[in-house]
């Protein structure tokens, strides 16, 4: 499916493949379009089959020239039944996309691979990124793996764990005294006077191109078939929005037989302009001033947000927010059904899930799939207080004593 | 009221090359008014058939998105700075 043009979702005005992210005309923002695919269904599935366990195995759906240049592999990560997790819910069939399993432990190293592969392509030698986290881990990590120069601009009051898991691997680290709105526009301004491949402002059409293969994969491991429903976090809206067109493109390609997957979307009530439109019935986000631990989906000006509303329209499902006692007992509630330990972003979807269930919004019978984007070790300081450690002399005698109550009570 | 305005790299070809401008008014829609007069091919880049900013056009007053303020009537003052952006967003 080879890419063509960039397309304003706007007002439809065409531009060449390059780094270009906003139409002149009416500033919408572009995306790449395709042509028709060159093989048949048959042909395609035995190309992606014939793939590397990376996203890779899905260049011919990627924005790419020639074969995609990155050293990090990416991608092919579990997707695991989460009966237990149903269970506790109400629901007979859950599976939980499990994204930590990447590189730099979330989602965002698939946007990465295809903004850094394609930035190769365009001639960049420096990487760089406006962040919430974890894109700068990404973006840091894949620029070491190159041996590009790169330069991340995070909020300075990001988490710690963050902040050093993006600093060891070697880049520039700026921390900017302001919000991730703050951070975005400062990069934008930046990006004009310097020539650098900046993922998510001048080379935003590729790197959001990497969120499909979520999507692919999701299909791929559900033996070729297309869930019931879909939650997934909303921070600019992005991911949500590629997903289900990385549905729409492999059914159009003959490889899924038409469905369209109840859409549902996951924001911090802190930080909720997608989920406040969605409940007012307009597509118009107001932006806001974030406020909550989900801080990598604290973006208060989600530019995917007007896309994202519309889509969970569309399909029947809804945008919904928590708040962030939910997101930490999401976080727990994960943990203990799967053995998955999720950042907040994951805590919000997994609350979502809750809600969406206790609402009744889901029929038990259907097959509802949970991205959980990202690991809990990013934000450690959420589990601090929600347990007890046993803190005993090591002695058999102690751990009698401490424990002797439970142990007996569990027989 | 004089006040500069700062143009993103997409909006400069509309506006002779300049990366800056200056227009008066008292609010920013006047603002604005008055510099589509001086570049009248602005007008449709920034403002829909309504009248209002399209959806993708963030308007900043003296670094203040003016959503916060109160939109287009925002009252200006003599020598404040608007800044033009797209809106654009990763994560």
């Amino acid at each position: 499916m080879p890419a063509d043009a960039l397309k304003c979702k706007e007002c439809s005005a065409s531009y060449p493949l390059e780094a270009r992210y906003v139409c002149d005309r009416c500033f919408g923002p572009l995306e790449v379009s395709y042509s028709a695919p060159e093989q048949d269904a048959a042909e395609l599935k035995r190309r992606i089959q014939a793939g590397p366990h990376t996203l890779w195995r899905y260049a011919d759906f990627l924005p790419l020239e020639g074969t995609p240049r990155t050293a990090l592999p990416t991608g092919w990560t579990p997707l695991m039944r989460a009966d237990r997790l149903a269970e506790r819910l109400g629901l007979q069939e859950v599976w939980v996309k499990n994204e930590t399993a990447n590189p730099t432990h979330s989602f965002k190293d698939r946007v990465v691979s295809v903004a850094l592969a394609r930035a190769l392509e365009l001639g960049f030698d420096t990487f760089a990124c406006a962040s919430t986290g974890n894109l700068a881990n990404a973006v840091a990590a894949h620029a070491a793996a190159a041996g590009l120069a790169s330069y991340v601009f995070i909020p300075a009051d990001l988490e710690e764990a963050k902040i050093l898991a993006t600093g060891a691997y070697g880049g520039n680290v700026i921390g900017v005294r302001g919000n991730y709105d703050d951070v975005n526009r400062l990069c934008m301004e930046v990006s004009a006077d310097h020539p650098w491949a900046f993922v998510n402002v001048n080379v935003r059409p590729y790197y959001a191109e990497g969120s499909k293969t979520l999507a692919f994969e999701i299909a791929e491991q559900l033996s070729w078939e297309i869930p019931d429903r879909i939650v997934a976090p909303i921070a600019s809206g992005s991911l949500f929005t590629k997903l289900a067109r990385g549905f729409e493109e492999w059914v159009d390609a003959g490889l899924l037989e038409a469905k369209v997957p109840v859409m549902n979307g996951a924001q911090a009530e802190g930080c909720s302009p997608v989920a406040q439109a969605f409940a007012a019935g307009t597509d118009v986000c107001r932006p806001v001033k974030p406020n909550t631990i989900a801080k990598s989906l604290a973006i208060g000006n989600p530019a995917d947000g007007p896309y994202a509303v519309e889509l969970a329209r569309a399909t029947g499902g809804s945008v919904d927010s928590v708040t962030d006692d939910e997101i930490r007992a999401g976080i727990k509630l994960l943990a203990e059904t799967t053995g998955i330990f999720t950042e907040t972003a994951g805590g919000v979807t997994t609350a979502v899930l809750a809600k969406l269930a206790a609402r009744g919004d889901i029929d038990p019978a259907e097959r509802v799939v949970v991205c959980i984007t990202g690991d809990g070790l990013k934000t450690i300081d959420c589990a601090r207080g929600t347990f007890e450690v046993h803190e005993i002399d090591p002695s058999v005698e102690a751990f009698e004593t401490e424990m002797g109550p439970q142990l007996q009570a569990a027989v | 009221m004089a006040v500069t305005i700062k143009l993103p790299t997409q909006l400069r070809t509309a506006a002779n090359g300049q990366a800056e401008a200056t227009a008066s008014g008292d609010t920013v829609r006047a603002v604005l008014d008055g510099l589509s007069q001086e570049h009248p091919e602005l007008r449709e880049r920034l403002l829909d058939d309504g009248g209002e900013l399209r959806r993708f056009v963030n308007v900043y007053l003296r670094g203040e998105d003016i959503r916060f303020l109160s939109g287009l009537d925002t009252q200006v003052d003599d020598g404040d700075e608007l800044t033009i952006l797209p809106a654009v967003a990763g994560g």
